[in-house]
C-alpha cells in the first residue's frame, strides 16, 4: 500500500500536467496558420495519452529507456516493447525536485519526478526501465530507482566511442542486454525475430528519412514544432502506426511542395536547433523561434534527428553477426555529448547547416547539463568560424524565463534577416 | 541516363558480384578448353599449375624472371622483365583491385567456403583489429622473399653461395592456389609432398600445411588468405594509379561503421578516415560492399575515370535491407 501522500501528490501532478499538456498542445495546433491534414494523428495521440489519459495499448511488456543507446530492435526481437521515458513536462519536472538535487538536469529531474510518482502518461505502465550509463545525471537514477522498487537495468556505455577497445566493450555490453531481455520477458530472441525488428525500424527510419528530406526544401513545408511532435510521438507510439502516420504526413508535404505551398514565411530564417532536447510538453524553445518568425527546419538533437536517423547494416543472418550490428548502430554514430572525443557532432552541424540551408543556429542547454554547456564554445568556435551565427541558450523548464528569451530570439532573427539584406545588397 | 544511374545504386552489388566471379572462374581456369589465352601476366591467380587454364597468373612468371644474374638486367632477358611488368600494372591500372573481388579463383574460392559455412549455419570467428594489423604485414614479407629467392639463385649476393635450383617459384610452392585450384580440373596430383631434395621437401611441405591452413582459415574467416597474399601488396604498389576507384567524402560520413561492419577483411579506416578520398587500403580487395552498406547519399563513391560507377545512396541501402529483412518480417 503506497503512502497515501504520494496518491495525492500524483492526483495533482497529473491535473497539472493535463493542464500544462493541453496549453502546448492548443499552442501547437492552433496558433499557427494553415494546419497539415496529416498532423491531425499526432495531436489526436498527444491529447488522447496526455490530456484524456488514455494509457498506450499493451503490446506486450513495456521496457521504459531513457536516451537513445539502448537498442530498440533488441526490444522488440525479446517480444516487448521500448518506451522512451524522458520528460519534458514542468510539473512532473517539480514533482522530481522533491528529492533531486536542485542543480540536476531538468529532464532527469521530470522524468524521476514522474517514477516516483508512477504518473503513466503517455508511457504506460512500465515493467523494467533500462538506464543506460551516458551522463552522470541519467546514470545515477539507475541506484534511485532501484531504490523506489524498480526492476532496473543498467545499460553499460562506454566514454569513449573511437576506439576498438570501446566497440567490444560496448557489444559485449549489449550481448548481454539481449540475455537480460530474454531472461525478462521469456522470449528467446532468434535471428530471425532479430531480423523482423532490425526491418521494422529501418522502415520507421527511413520515413523518418523521407521527411529530413522534405525538410530541405526551401521555403519551408513544415514547422519545427510539427516535426518535434511526430519525433516525439515515436517515444511512445505503437512503431507501424507511426511509421504510417508519418507516411501519410511526408504525402501530404510532397503534395504542398508540388503546389508551391509554404509553412510560415517563405523567407522566414532557417534555423537549426542542436544541444539539450526539447520533448512534449517542453517546446518552449523551438516555439519561440517560430512564433518570433523563423522556421526550425532542422535539428541536431536526441529526441528527434539524432535518435532516429543512423540504420542498422548487418552482414551476416545470425545473432553472431546481427547483434554486433545493432549495438554498432548506437555507439559509432552517436553525437551525444557524453562521448569524447565528439568531433563527429560538429562534423554533423557543419553538413546540416549546409544540407539544409540553415541561417542560423539555436543552441539549446538545459540548466545543469554541464556536457551541453561545456560544448558550447567548441561548437561556436567552429560555427563561426564556418561564418554561420549561433544563438546559445540557457534554460530549463520553467516559464519565467520566456520573457527575456523572446527578447533575445527575437533579436537573433532580426540580426539573421538584417545579415541577408546586408548580402543582396 | 538519370533512371539507370538510380537502377544500378540501387542494385545489390554481392549478386553481380557472385555471377562474375563464376565466369571468371570458368574463364581462367577453364579457357584453354575454347582455346583463350589471356596472356601470362595476370594480375591475379590464374594459376599455372591448371592444364586447361586461360591465362597465367603475374607472380609465376615474375619468379622466374628475377631469376637472372644482375648484369644480364640490361640485355634481351632484362627487356622481358620490364615489359612483364608493364603488362602487369597496364592491367592492373584497368581494374585496380577489383581484380581480387571479382576475378581472382583463389578469392572466389573463399568466398564459396564462407557461403557453405553460412548455408550450415556456422557463426565466423572474430579477432582484435590490432592483432590481424601486424599479421597483414606478412604480405610484403612474401612479396620481397619471392623475388629475392630467385634473385639469389642467380647471383651470389655478399659472398654467400648461390641458392639451389629447387628454390624455383618459391611462393608457387606455397600458395594454395597451386594445390587447390587445380583440384577443380580433377588433378590432385600437386597434393603431394616432393622429397626428391631437402628444399623441395621443405617447399612443398610448406605448401601443404598452407593448404590446411588456407582451408580452416578461410572456412572460419572471410578472405582469410588475402591479408597475406603478396599479389595483393604488389597491387598496392601501384593502386593509387589505377582508373576504377573507391572514393569516399568525409564531409557525408556519419562514421556509422556499416561499411567497416560489412567489410570481408576489416578495414576500420573506411570508416573512421574522413581525410582520405581515395579509400582503397592494401587489404582491399574492391568488393564493394561497403558502399552497399552505406546509406548516405554519394558518400561511398566507385568510379571509373572520375565517372561515376556505383554509389551509396539512401535508397539504394533501404531498399537491399528492406529485400533482406523482407522474407523474415
Amino acid at each position: 500500500m503506497e503512502p497515501e501522500g504520494i496518491q495525492r501528490r500524483r492526483m495533482a501532478v497529473s491535473r497539472r500536467l493535463v493542464t500544462e499538456a493541453g496549453e502546448v498542445l492548443k499552442k501547437i495546433e492552433e496558433g499557427f496558420p494553415d494546419r497539415l491534414e496529416a498532423m491531425g494523428y499526432f495531436y489526436d495521440l498527444f491529447r488522447r495519452h496526455y490530456t484524456e489519459g488514455v494509457p498506450p495499448r499493451d503490446g506486450g511488456k513495456r521496457i521504459g529507456v531513457m536516451c537513445i543507446q539502448v537498442p530498440a530492435e533488441l526490444i522488440y526481437a525479446a517480444g516487448a516493447v521500448p518506451v522512451r521515458i524522458c520528460s519534458g513536462a514542468r510539473s512532473l519536472e517539480q514533482a522530481g525536485a522533491d528529492f533531486m538535487p536542485s542543480r540536476s538536469c531538468p529532464l532527469v529531474k521530470a522524468t524521476m519526478g514522474m517514477l516516483r510518482l508512477g504518473v503513466d502518461l503517455p508511457q504506460g505502465r512500465l515493467d523494467t526501465v533500462v538506464v543506460p550509463t551516458t551522463c552522470d545525471h541519467k546514470k545515477k537514477t539507475a541506484g534511485i530507482l532501484t531504490g523506489m522498487g524498480y526492476d532496473v537495468y543498467t545499460l553499460e556505455v562506454p566514454p569513449v566511442k573511437d576506439t576498438e577497445e570501446a566497440r567490444y566493450y560496448w557489444q559485449n555490453s549489449v550481448r548481454r542486454f539481449a540475455l537480460a531481455l530474454q531472461e525478462r520477458t521469456g522470449r528467446r530472441i532468434t535471428g530471425k525475430r532479430l531480423k523482423a525488428a532490425i526491418g521494422r525500424m529501418n522502415r520507421a527510419r527511413l520515413e523518418h528519412r523521407r521527411l529530413l528530406n522534405l525538410r530541405r526544401s526551401s521555403p519551408p513545408l513544415i514547422y519545427g514544432k510539427d516535426a518535434f511532435l511526430v519525433a516525439n510521438a515515436c517515444f511512445f507510439d505503437e512503431i507501424e502506426r507511426w511509421t504510417g502516420a508519418l507516411s501519410a504526413l511526408n504525402d501530404e508535404l510532397e503534395g504542398r511542395k508540388a503546389r508551391g505551398l509554404s509553412a510560415g514565411d517563405r523567407n522566414a530564417p532557417r534555423i537549426l536547433l542542436t544541444g539539450s532536447p526539447p520533448v512534449f510538453p517542453n517546446l518552449k524553445l523551438p516555439l519561440l523561434v517560430e512564433e518570433t518568425g523563423g522556421v526550425v527546419v532542422a535539428d541536431e538533437v536526441c529526441s528527434s534527428s539524432r535518435f532516429l536517423y543512423d540504420a542498422v547494416a548487418y552482414d551476416e543472418e545470425d545473432l553472431h553477426d546481427m547483434v554486433p550490428a545493432v549495438a554498432d548502430r548506437y555507439l559509432k554514430p552517436c553525437t551525444c555529448p557524453c562521448l569524447v572525443p565528439n568531433d563527429d557532432r560538429k562534423r554533423r552541424l557543419l553538413e546540416m547547416v549546409k544540407d539544409f540551408a540553415v541561417d542560423g543556429v539555436v543552441y539549446q542547454a538545459y540548466t545543469g547539463c554541464q556536457l551541453y554547456e561545456m560544448e558550447q564554445k567548441a561548437v561556436a568556435d567552429e560555427l563561426t568560424e564556418a561564418g554561420v551565427p549561433m544563438l546559445y541558450v540557457e534554460t530549463d523548464y520553467s516559464p519565467e524565463d520566456r520573457g527575456q528569451l523572446s527578447t533575445r530570439v527575437e533579436a537573433f532573427m532580426e540580426s539573421i534577416k538584417a545579415r541577408r539584406r546586408r548580402w543582396r545588397i | 541516363m538519370g533512371r539507370i544511374r538510380q537502377a544500378v545504386n540501387n542494385s545489390d552489388i554481392n549478386r553481380f558480384r557472385s555471377c562474375v566471379q563464376i565466369a571468371a572462374f570458368g574463364l581462367l581456369l577453364y579457357g584453354g578448353y575454347l582455346a583463350v589465352d589471356l596472356g601470362s601476366h595476370l594480375p591475379t591467380f590464374a594459376c599455372p599449375f591448371v592444364e586447361n587454364r586461360g591465362a597465367s597468373c603475374y607472380l609465376f612468371g615474375l619468379q622466374h624472371q628475377m631469376n637472372i644474374p644482375v648484369e644480364r638486367f640490361l640485355s634481351g632477358r632484362g627487356l622481358g622483365v620490364l615489359t612483364g611488368l608493364v603488362t602487369f600494372i597496364a592491367l592492373l591500372v584497368l581494374f585496380n583491385k577489383a581484380w581480387c573481388g571479382f576475378l581472382c579463383p583463389v578469392g572466389a574460392v573463399q568466398d564459396w567456403m564462407t557461403r557453405v559455412r553460412r548455408r550450415i549455419g556456422l557463426r565466423y570467428s572474430a579477432y582484435s583489429e590490432e592483432g590481424f594489423r601486424g599479421l597483414k604485414k606478412v604480405k610484403y614479407v612474401l612479396l620481397a622473399l619471392l623475388i629475392l629467392i630467385p634473385l639469389g639463385m642467380s647471383n651470389s649476393f655478399a659472398g654467400l653461395p648461390r641458392l639451389s635450383h629447387d628454390f624455383s617459384t618459391p611462393f608457387c610452392m606455397i600458395c594454395p592456389g597451386r594445390t587447390v585450384l587445380p583440384l577443380f580440373s580433377g588433378d590432385v596430383s600437386q597434393l603431394v609432398v616432393d622429397f626428391s631434395s631437402k628444399t623441395k621437401t621443405v617447399l612443398t611441405g610448406l605448401g601443404m600445411a598452407v593448404t590446411g591452413v588456407f582451408f580452416a582459415g578461410s572456412f572460419v574467416k572471410k578472405r582469410f588468405f588475402c591479408l597475406f597474399c603478396p599479389m595483393s601488396a604488389l597491387h598496392y604498389i601501384f593502386s593509387k594509379a589505377a582508373l576504377l576507384r573507391l572514393r569516399k567524402d568525409g564531409g557525408r560520413c556519419t562514421r556509422c561503421g556499416n561499411c567497416y561492419r560489412v567489410c570481408d577483411v576489416g578495414i576500420r579506416e573506411i570508416a573512421d578516415d574522413l581525410v582520405s578520398t581515395d579509400i582503397v587500403k592494401d587489404d582491399c580487395m574492391m568488393c564493394f560492399k561497403c558502399v552497399a552498406a552505406c546509406p548516405e547519399e554519394g558518400c561511398l563513391r566507385v568510379t571509373f575515370i572520375g565517372l561515376p560507377v556505383y554509389e551509396s545512396t539512401e535508397e539504394g541501402f533501404f531498399r537491399r535491407m528492406e529485400r533482406r529483412v523482407g522474407d523474415g518480417a
